[in-house]
């Protein structure tokens, strides 16, 4: 079965936010902060007022009504102090694209500007311990004594990894299409990764009861993360359609979207790992530092990776942030295992290396029977697996550890492995089954950003319904369906899925229909640690001329329980994969510590991999049977391919040159430099 | 200014904005939503399109200097309700995930099937290489995928070049 | 983008003619229309050159090449005739930007394309080279990607293009024509460096017009050229060399070697040249060469890798041309 919406988008009409036709439709652009903290003195909307076409110039000047609940980050115009540079200060309407563009421009802010603090550092006097780290973890664990476990140790290693900011960039900007019709009630065509979710902040921030906004997003052009939470566009077009009394249209440039919708905090990760003779972990200790805005606490669960990954009798794991006058961080394919696995998995390289062992055996000697941090037994784990399967795969057993010593011409060739996880949760989920027609209509509010999840859902309720998927359509990506959770966290399919499930039970049963809601039911599930686990192997090319690096090959093996659509699965890891490539190799945006923000803000110097660079990756998985999870028995599969990829490609470039680096992205620059 | 084109085959006329990208004219103006805004600055290539049947970047051309010249889109690439060979192909071969930057691969790929010549990677500047799998990545590489779908988008364009 | 106004010339004494301060002359439009979004560039009138009868590309006497400024890159390097003899040419064009792209710029525009410096591209930064005295912050800020070679106090812009290495390795003639009337400027002298002018790339008055470059016949040896960058493709040079060779008798009779991605013109590698004209093609001779070109750097913190991977690159692209 290919993807539903297939034919739709390979012909071009598949219906993005920005793109649904709108009579009388304005335009509106958003004008940006040029100081990174201050207050703004005075809104001159004058010159752009008399701009050809301009029909109105919103700004803190006159401020347009919103509720005093409304998310920071969405609250325009509501305040004089400016939080970080590229904030969002005034926005110009009008009747073409071309004429709001030329007029943005032509808004002149003035500031009372203060001195900004933007560079994250280990030692940063700001540096505190938040209540807890998202999605609601605790920010420190303990086991153990570490000292001692490290005093014990025949080997250990200790090492600082950073890694930088990273754009989630998905292909489609943020966009919005606002419509407010003749009894106040707002619709809202948004890039939402979660229509219920989407509706409820735009309401908030506006002050109106959630019954009174829509939201529709029937097709999204990516999201990683960054339109997980609603974003200031689709706030801006309601409140410009508002002014203006016609539907707004924005879509935030690409500049625009570095600074305002989102990123992956920078990290420095400090590793202390001991081990015994044998390879045994002795002790474990993993404290990431990061960064938030002043406006958000936005607290990234980097270590969280280490409560799950290793058996160890000393653990410790902890987090500190700094607020600076930057933007507020946010969700990014894999938040906290992402960058958190970055750094485990090369320290546990590293600990492989100080202690002659192969790393696929030390990763097998540390494997934990029960989740090391909450000692809950496992729903399932079969990390070892992945490990064995992926080494006979890639040919492990043919390798020589030794660093730095294959040759093919000026290239310099190396193989790295490294273990991914991520956990396998679920969300409550309410959705609608009827007969129609004959055949069957599934409704619920989930989204599809590319994951497939018309598909994967259609095929869910054909299972349950026992007939044919062409007899089944699913009905998604609109507020006013029965309510769901994002498509976030690898948990759509899960969450979704089980309230399908549940009401094709129902209809089934009922023979016209069936509601379902899996609040309870997932009340009720067993306390257990979830996760899908994985194994990623890299063989990298590095050039001892240029430290150029190629990615010869990427093998990742999963086991992430029943997958329901190997089409759609092997895509989703393949995708997480070459994202975890990029990060590996080439994404970085830069902090600009003279003005504040961000540079690099377009696709030119943001480098996402190309097609050039991603050769042979393939992606297999584990037959897993798991019954503590959904009715599917399914894990969730959007992250866990981005996690440890990086990490697998940083050790093969190690084994290549003999040369460890430390921060990411691993560029010509940081290979080439040490050997001279 | 007035200007006249022909759009997937059918004469188009409009009164622009000289500051009015080609790819805003179809987006906002035609009802074309096929080629999609990604970057706007030629750096992503979700826009591209065939003027006069050679790939390029929608986004950087204005629409007052592609006057008289013919575009296709992605709408203009099936053959009524036959899809192209292209089309079939990303989806038979799940060459898409989000679909955003799928037009633009599309036009970009049938644009490329029909670029004589070497590319960057072709060993023998002499000899037209044939589309394997490496020459297709070097000559795909400037339409953006985030979703990561490039290794089967490499193996759809390879089953139509063949 | 301010409003502005849009002509077409027929011909290039036209647009000549037709050229009055605040007019640019577009052509492919892939960097300036680019510019012109970001506010980098504003000008009053376009005066469109892309439709000049300039796009021949054509073998003329003392088996010379003279290629239209508004040839497309992807049509100079699908030509048989650069293909064959002049395959640097070639590679360079072939290693810019994307297929896109290239079927749309042109040589004239390519050759006078903009530098990607992330302050010159920002409107909302300060950049000497985009308002003249407003300061270069990319001298303590972001320069990872900007000149070890021939800055300035004021600017260490780089310039972009692959192609204008290899033409300046080449020695090809650029075709000007301007009020002043046509003239002749040889590459590399097309650009110069910032000094205290940053906001002047080339050496071009206002109203000159690019109509194209001329091909001195092929410098016997073997050529190549070779880029660096951060991903496989679709991306600027960190550093590029174009080089050509030539040995006899075991000693070097022949050498040209440009850079690209190291200062603000395609940098003409003289000193390394004369260094090795007359002696042994070895891979000692062309380090010490490289390095004698070398001593001229003055790297940035950021940028300093620039200097050994040039040396590196200069040394493995002559080793591979020499026999």
């Amino acid at each position: 079965m290919n993807r539903i919406e297939g034919r739709v988008k390979v012909t071009g009409l598949a219906t993005y936010a920005a793109e649904y036709p709108a009579e009388g439709v304005a335009y509106a652009c958003a004008v940006q902060s040029r100081i990174a903290k201050g207050r703004i003195k005075r809104v001159d909307g004058g010159p752009a007022l008399e701009s050809p076409g301009v029909l109105a110039v919103l700004s803190c000047e006159d401020p347009p009504r919103m509720s005093e609940d409304a998310d920071p980050e969405l609250a325009l115009f509501q305040h004089r102090e400016v939080a970080y540079r590229g904030q969002i200060v005034a926005a110009v309407v009008a009747d073409t694209y071309e004429n709001a563009r030329a007029a943005a421009a032509a808004v002149r802010v003035d500031y009372d500007p203060d001195d900004h603090d933007v560079t994250l550092s280990a030692d940063h006097p700001g540096l505190y311990k938040p209540d807890v780290v998202n999605p609601g973890f605790p920010t420190d664990t303990g086991k153990g004594d570490v000292e001692a476990g490290l005093a014990a140790a025949a080997t250990t290693v200790e090492v600082t990894y950073e890694t930088p900011v990273l754009h989630n960039n998905p292909m489609e900007p943020h966009a919005a299409l606002a419509y407010w019709d003749a009894e106040g009630r707002l619709l809202v065509y948004d890039t939402a990764q979660g229509t219920s979710t989407s509706r409820d902040m735009i309401a908030t921030a506006l002050g109106l009861p959630p019954d009174r906004v829509r939201v529709v997003s029937r097709h999204v052009g990516g999201g990683f993360g960054s339109k997980g939470t609603t974003r200031p566009q689709a706030v801006l077009a309601a409140l410009a359609a508002r002014v203006v009394g016609r539907p707004v249209k924005i879509a935030l440039t690409r500049q625009q979207m570095f600074d305002v919708t989102g990123y992956r905090t920078p990290t420095i990760q400090r590793l202390r790992l001991g081990a015994d003779a044998q390879g045994r972990l002795t002790a474990l200790e993993h404290v990431a530092y990061e960064q938030s805005s002043t406006l958000i606490e936005f607290a990234e669960q980097t270590t969280v990776p280490g409560r799950v990954m290793y058996a160890t009798p000393a653990l410790r794991t902890a987090h500190r942030l700094v607020r600076l006058d930057v933007a507020t961080p946010s969700w990014m394919r894999a938040p906290g295992e992402c960058p958190g696995m970055y750094a485990l998995e090369s320290a546990m390289d590293e600990l492989a290396y100080a202690a002659g062992l192969d790393p696929v055996e030390l990763r097998i000697v540390n494997d934990a029977e029960t989740e090391p941090g909450t000692g809950l037994p496992f729903s399932s784990r079969d990390l070892v697996g992945c490990l064995r399967e992926g080494a006979r795969r890639f040919g492990w057993e043919r390798r020589d550890p030794a660093p730095g010593i294959r040759r093919e011409g000026e290239w310099l060739v190396g193989t790295g492995v490294a273990a991914s996880t991520y956990p396998a949760r679920r969300s409550p989920c309410q959705a609608v089954a009827t007969v129609r027609d004959g055949d069957f209509l599934v409704q619920v509010a989930a989204a599809d950003i590319g994951t497939g999840a018309r598909t994967a859902l259609t095929r869910i309720a054909a299972d349950t319904l026992e007939v044919s998927p062409e007899r089944v359509h699913v009905e998604l990506g609109d507020s006013d369906l029965p309510r769901a959770p994002v498509a976030g966290g690898s948990m759509g399919t899960a969450s979704w899925g089980s309230a399908v499930v549940r009401a094709c039970e129902e209809l089934k049963r009922d023979g016209k229909e069936g509601r379902a809601d899996t609040t309870e039911e997932i009340k009720g599930d067993a306390e257990l640690a979830r996760h899908a686990f994985g194994a990623q192997f890299a063989e990298v090319r590095v050039s001892s001329v240029t430290g150029e690096i190629r990615v010869a090959r990427l093998l990742g093996v999963f086991a992430a329980g029943r997958i329901v659509d190997p089409t759609l699965a092997r895509s989703q890891f393949i995708g997480g994969m070459t994202m975890g490539l990029g990060m590996a190799l080439m994404e970085e945006t830069l902090t600009d510590a003279e003005f504040g923000g961000f540079l690099h803000r377009d696709l030119a110097q943001y480098h996402v991999p190309v097609c050039a660079d991603v050769r042979d990756v393939e992606a297999v998985w584990l037959d897993e049977r798991d019954g503590e999870l959904n009715p599917m028995g399914s894990k969730g599969i959007g992250e866990i391919g981005i996690v440890g990829t990086a990490a697998a490609i940083g050790n093969a470039v190690f084994h290549a040159t003999g040369h460890r680096v430390r921060e990411l992205p691993i560029t010509p620059a940081k290979v080439l430099m040490p050997r001279f | 200014m007035e200007i006249t084109l022909r759009v997937n085959g059918v004469p188009r006329k409009a009164d622009v904005d000289p500051r009015m990208s080609l790819l805003d004219l179809l987006r906002e103006r035609l009802g074309l939503i096929g080629a999609k805004k990604g970057c706007d600055h030629g750096q992503c290539g979700a826009c591209t399109v065939l003027i006069d049947g050679r790939r390029a970047n929608s986004c950087l051309a204005l629409a007052v200097a592609v006057d008289d010249r013919d575009i296709t889109t992605v709408e203009g690439l099936a053959d009524g309700d036959e899809l192209h060979p292209l089309q079939a192909a990303f989806i038979e071969h799940d060459a898409f995930q989000c679909g955003y930057c799928t037009p633009g691969q599309l036009c970009s790929a049938e644009g490329m099937l029909g670029e004589p010549g070497p590319s960057a990677i072709t060993e023998d500047l002499l000899t037209d290489p044939g589309l394997t799998p490496d020459e297709i990545r070097e000559r795909m590489s400037g339409n953006l995928c985030r979703c990561g779908a490039y290794v089967n988008i490499v193996t759809a364009i390879g089953e139509v070049a063949r | 983008m301010k409003p502005f106004e849009y002509a077409r010339a027929a011909s290039p004494a036209e647009a000549v003619r037709g050229f009055a301060p605040g007019t640019m002359y577009l052509g492919g439009g892939t960097n300036l229309v680019d510019l012109m979004k970001l506010g980098v560039a504003e000008p009053e009138r376009l005066l469109d050159v892309s439709r000049l009868p300039l796009d021949a590309i054509e073998q003329t006497d003392g088996d010379r090449v003279r290629v239209g400024a508004t040839v497309r890159n992807t049509d100079l390097a699908a030509h048989p005739v650069i293909r064959s003899r002049y395959p640097m040419l070639a590679r360079a064009v072939l290693a810019g930007a994307s297929g896109q792209v290239r079927n749309v710029a042109t040589v004239g525009g390519n050759l006078l394309q903009r530098t990607r410096c992330t302050y010159f591209q920002d409107v909302s930064r300060p950049c000497n080279k985009r308002r003249p005295g407003s300061g270069c912050p990319a001298i303590e800020g972001d320069h990872a990607g900007l000149a070890v070679l021939g800055a300035s106090d004021a600017c260490v812009a780089t310039h972009p293009s692959d192609m204008a290495v290899a033409l300046a390795a080449l020695g090809a003639d650029v075709h000007v024509t301007g009020p002043g009337g046509d003239r002749i400027i040889p590459m590399p002298g097309l650009h110069r460096l910032p000094g205290d002018e940053p906001e002047r790339d080339t050496v071009l008055e206002p109203g000159d017009l690019i109509t194209a470059v001329e091909l001195p016949p092929p410098p016997p040896g073997a050529s190549h050229y070779r880029k660096v960058r951060e991903r496989s493709s679709f991306a600027f040079a960190l550093v590029s060399v174009a080089a050509v060779l030539d040995v006899r008798d075991g000693a070097v009779a022949g050498c040209r070697i440009a850079l690209g991605g190291v200062a603000h013109v395609p940098w003409r590698a003289e000193r390394a040249e004369q260094a090795l004209i007359g002696g042994p093609a070895t891979g000692e001779a062309f380090l010490q060469a490289a390095e004698t070109e070398l001593e001229q750097a003055g790297p940035l913190p950021r940028n300093a890798y620039k200097v050994p991977l040039a040396r590196n690159l200069i040394v493995a692209t002559l080793e591979e041309l020499a026999p």
